[in-house]
């Protein structure tokens, strides 16, 4: 695989908001296999910069891109899957029919919506109403959005919560197995102590970049 | 193809969260059919004047309730977070628009259409006229949907956008209603419709082909 073209450069990005500097200055490049952990304290700019590695948020100096072109521009949208706070689930539809839905706006993966229900043990759920959910099961069925995609390049924010130990455990293997076996890259915050052993984390402290 | 079946599944999705919502079908439903028969209580039983009447009354009702639908055309993706998932979606964000007008019409618009000609009996609208009402509102109601997928696009990161909606939506709103109303009328009179007919099809294909654009930019700034 041409790392060349797999590969999430960010240069001198800065985020202003209400005339606060939330962060200025945040360069960094991401290849395969490659993990960044974003830091710091609440309100240090952490969904702002996923946000704007999305595309939802201009910002407001520096610059995104993808294999070397500005994210707008290339086929960023291909190959990137985003959980946020809002898990982006309907309520009234049932488990299988969010999942289909978002394999329909995106490319199929390699697993099937079977497969990706059994690995966030939600076997059994299939026509189960999100709404009769427990909050970690939608985040576990939000997760599982992103192993029926194609997506090379995960953003996640604040993945762990609401997940108990068994839920975070799996989690965490779920995002070591994306990045040594599929080639992945997967940005992140989390308030969790994050275990990846034999994966390569960088990690950008938000709340020292003024 | 894919892009195709993107469109599709939208389409689908929402009609069936529309089946299970049943009130966003219903409710203007209700108030279309409550507005028309306000005006028989407030004007009293004047067969000729409430004749005369009908294909204004009928469509400011239509107006009004297609406006008050249109928030739910955003608001849900917006709060639960689907809205984000599309504007992410590899395929261009305006033919998804489009398919979540198309089903919003189908939900709101098309019950109206049904409806119509009933309401037009009983404000005593002549036989003549009944063809020209549906296909009036045939043309004009999808293009309500439309560009007021507009409005609603760049007021649902607002609160309260709701006065400010009808602000933007309701001026845009007032060349269908002239065509579609004076086309009803004349079509009352006995008199050819088909260059007020011809208005509304090149309305609706301009806002089928200009309105999914201007749209899918103000969700991008909304998700903001």
């Amino acid at each position: 695989m041409d790392s060349q073209q797999y590969c999430l450069q960010v240069n001198n990005l800065a985020c202003i908001r209400d005339d606060r500097v939330l962060f200025e200055g945040v360069t960094f490049s991401l290849h395969p296999k490659q993990v960044l952990l974003l830091e710091g304290k609440n309100g240090s700019g952490k969904t702002s910069l996923l946000r704007i590695l999305c595309g939802f948020r201009e910002p407001d100096e520096g610059e995104v891109l993808w294999g070397g072109v500005a994210i707008d521009h290339s086929e960023f949208y291909r190959h990137m899957a985003y959980v946020g706070h809002l898990e982006g689930l309907k309520k009234e539809l049932t488990v299988v029919e969010n999942l289909k839905m978002g394999q329909a706006l995106g490319f199929p993966g390699a697993m099937s919506i079977d497969q990706a229900l059994a690995k966030v043990h939600l076997r059994g759920y299939d026509d189960t109403l999100v709404q009769a959910l427990s909050a970690g099961q939608k985040r576990r069925l939000s997760l599982a959005r992103l192993l029926i995609a194609d997506a090379l390049l995960w953003i996640l924010d604040e993945p762990l919560t609401s997940l108990d130990k068994e839920g975070i455990d799996l989690v965490e293997s779920i995002m070591i197995e994306h990045v040594a076996n599929h080639q992945g890259m997967i940005v992140l915050t989390s308030h969790h102590d994050l275990s990846l052993p034999a994966v390569d984390v960088q990690r950008i402290n938000l709340s020292s970049c003024h | 193809m894919s892009l195709i079946k993107a469109f599709v599944a939208i389409i689908r999705r929402d009609l069936i969260l529309a089946v299970r919502r049943r009130a966003e079908i219903v409710n203007p439903l209700f108030f279309f059919i409550l507005v028309v028969t306000l005006f028989p209580l407030g004007i009293g039983a004047q067969a000729t004047l409430l004749q005369a009447m009908a294909p204004g009354v009928i469509w400011v009702s239509a107006l009004l309730a297609a406006m008050l639908s249109l928030d739910s055309l955003f608001r849900s993706d917006f709060d639960d977070g689907s809205l984000e998932q599309m504007l992410l979606s590899p395929y261009p964000v305006a033919v998804l628009v489009l398919g979540k007008v198309v089903a919003h019409w189908l939900v709101t618009g098309l019950p109206l259409i049904l409806i119509a000609p009933l309401l037009a009996v009983f404000l005593g609208l002549p036989d003549a006229a009944m063809g020209t009402l549906v296909k009036t509102l045939v043309l004009g109601t999808p293009v309500l949907s439309l560009i007021g997928a507009i409005g609603v696009a760049l007021t649902v990161g607002l609160r309260r956008g709701g006065m400010i909606l009808s602000l933007l939506v309701l001026p845009l709103y007032i060349p269908v209603l002239i065509f579609a109303s004076n086309a009803v009328d004349m079509a009352a009179m006995g008199l050819p419709v088909s260059a007020q007919i011809n208005i509304l099809m090149a309305i609706l294909c301009l806002a089928l082909v200009l309105a999914p654009l201007p749209a899918a930019a103000a969700l991008k700034m909304s998700v903001n």
